[in-house]
């Protein structure tokens, strides 16, 4: 079977990819590599890539250049969407069939399906599982889209902006299914454009601008070498200086302000947090 | 890696979805069943004692109907299907795309045999026309007529923009085709021209085809020339259904 012949490959492997639209370049060479059982995000504003990149590695569209692999296979590979479930961005399902007959069609599909009444339950459709389609509020449709995703029991899943558009109740109902996902063991690339969300549910993170990636490694490490060091002066204002080490510049800062005979007000060394990173990365660049 | 999924279990899964989906739809369920039906009732009282235009219109609405069937509701289908993305997701599963598409056609395969048989009862009960005099001959331009118009069907989806503008692009193929093919009038009527018109297409040698086999008892061998001509027009659609196949609606990236 496909996982011994792939068992130790990497997940996801990406190099150089490039992808263009005519003379718009979607993506300018991308590499990055997904382990399995990890919850990759793909951080970025809207128009950076994301889904581009999304839609090569799910075999909807052709890349230009660059090595891509998923679970070991080329992207194009029918054989691989038994092991892949995806959750495009947005996407509708036949209205006029109830929550349950959906995600039964769907799970008939594949050869080693998930229990229907399972699928429900993960996806917290149980209330709603006779209702039919077009019935269901925006949330709970995204929820089906989870269960389709899921029911033939894959081992990679994709999740393009899974929670875009919605109210807090939903996004959190939302991240609790992706967190299950991960409990059971699956490989999730999520992309997102919210902050929160990749901090939340990422074990790693590459932020993803004009088709490049700028940063990448879990999120509470990201841009960790850099350190934001912050004090007020003695006209008041308030001075920042950041330092991939900030002893030597605490030490240089300190002797000249006893030098001078002042004291460094509200004196601060921090961490920047994945927004800081974010915001400077991507406003560096536009 | 062997199928663990059986091509014929896909698609017969996914043509007894596709009823379902009729029957539950309103609009589909109407215009699949009661309209032939309605059409028949107006036209029987226009035409009331008048055999011969009766035995005009009988098969010209039963080659309608199969026309309807499958070339016009796989034309809306296929285009809302793939504006609401259904198509696209589809994609995405392991099931066989020919074996999608063969629960999608046996869908309208099955609403053009129903509409066929409430045509052929209504005009035996109703209208008094007899019932149709070579059935092996009618069965067998039935079916080229399904096979011919199932794929022009799925041409023409490709070449619909958007949900919108179904309608414009199929009347404007559909609305012409009954008017001069001979659907509610004997077509010897018409203007040479008009008549020509209606010779290249496949709507008039359906009907053709079904008239004598209904009306006249005449075999297949009377009209082997409409025959092959559905078979072109089918051969045609085919090519240009599988070449121009798109799972996505054309968006800009």
């Amino acid at each position: 079977m496909m996982e011994a012949m792939t068992r130790g490959v990497p997940a996801i492997e990406v190099t150089g990819l490039s992808k263009a639209y005519g003379s718009l370049a979607a993506l300018r060479g991308v590499d990055f590599t997904v382990a399995r059982g990890e919850v990759f995000g793909l951080l970025g504003p809207n128009g950076a890539g994301k889904t581009t990149c999304v839609e090569v590695l799910e075999g909807y569209r052709q890349r230009d250049s660059g090595e891509v692999r998923v679970l070991g296979r080329d992207p194009g590979d029918r054989e691989l969407r038994a092991h892949v479930g995806i959750v495009l961005q947005s996407c509708g399902t036949y209205p006029h069939l109830t929550v349950r007959e959906t995600v039964a069609h769907w799970a008939a599909m594949y050869p080693r399906p998930r229990q229907v009444n399972e699928v429900l339950a993960l996806a917290g459709l149980d209330d709603c599982a006779d209702r039919r389609a077009r019935r269901l509020s925006g949330g709970q449709a995204r929820r089906l889209d989870f269960a389709l995703a899921l029911v033939g029991d894959p081992e990679l899943i994709f999740l393009d902006e899974p929670t875009t558009g919605f109210d807090p109740a939903a996004r959190r109902a939302a991240w609790d299914v992706i967190r299950a996902l991960r409990d059971l063991g699956k490989t999730v690339l999520l992309t997102t454009h919210y902050l929160d969300e990749a901090q939340a549910l990422a074990d790693r993170v590459a932020i993803l601008q004009d088709g490049v990636i700028l940063a990448e490694g879990p999120p509470d490490q990201l841009g960790a070498s850099r350190y934001r060091v912050a004090w007020r002066s003695a006209d008041g204002t308030l001075e920042e200086r950041f330092t991939e080490d900030p002893t030597a510049l605490l030490h240089t800062l300190t002797a000249e302000a006893v030098a001078r005979g002042e004291s460094l007000e509200d004196l601060s060394v921090t961490r920047p947090s994945l927004e800081d990173v974010y915001l400077e990365l991507t406003e560096a660049v536009a | 890696m062997t199928e663990a999924v059986p091509w014929w279990g896909s698609a017969w899964r996914q043509f007894r979805l596709e009823r379902r989906m009729f029957w539950r739809n309103p609009t589909a369920a109407f215009f699949g069943v009661l309209l032939p039906l309605g059409l028949l009732a107006i036209f029987g009282a226009v035409f009331a004692g008048r055999d011969e235009d009766l035995a005009v219109i009988v098969p010209g609405i039963a080659g309608m109907s199969v026309m309807s069937a499958t070339f016009t509701s796989l034309a809306y289908n296929l285009t809302t299907l793939r504006e609401r993305g259904i198509l696209k997701r589809l994609r995405g599963t392991p099931m066989p795309t020919s074996a999608y598409l063969a629960g999608l056609a046996g869908n309208a395969v099955a609403n053009a045999a129903l509409q066929l048989v409430i045509v052929i009862l209504a005009g035996k009960l109703i209208l008094g026309v007899d019932w149709p005099r070579d059935w092996g001959s009618m069965a067998l331009f039935a079916a080229a007529g399904v096979v011919c118009f199932t794929f022009l069907g799925v041409a023409l989806a490709h070449a619909i923009p958007n949900p919108e503008s179904a309608p414009a692009y199929v009347n404007a193929v559909f609305l012409p085709q009954i008017l001069i093919a001979g659907v509610f009038y004997d077509a010897d009527e018409a203007p040479q021209i008009v008549r020509d018109i209606a010779q290249a297409l496949p709507l008039t040698h359906l009907v053709e085809g079904l008239s004598g086999a209904m009306i006249d008892g005449e075999g297949v061998a009377t009209h082997s020339v409409s025959l092959l001509i559905l078979g072109l027009w089918g051969l045609l659609g085919a090519i240009l259904a599988v070449r121009g196949f798109s799972w996505e609606a054309r968006r800009d990236p």
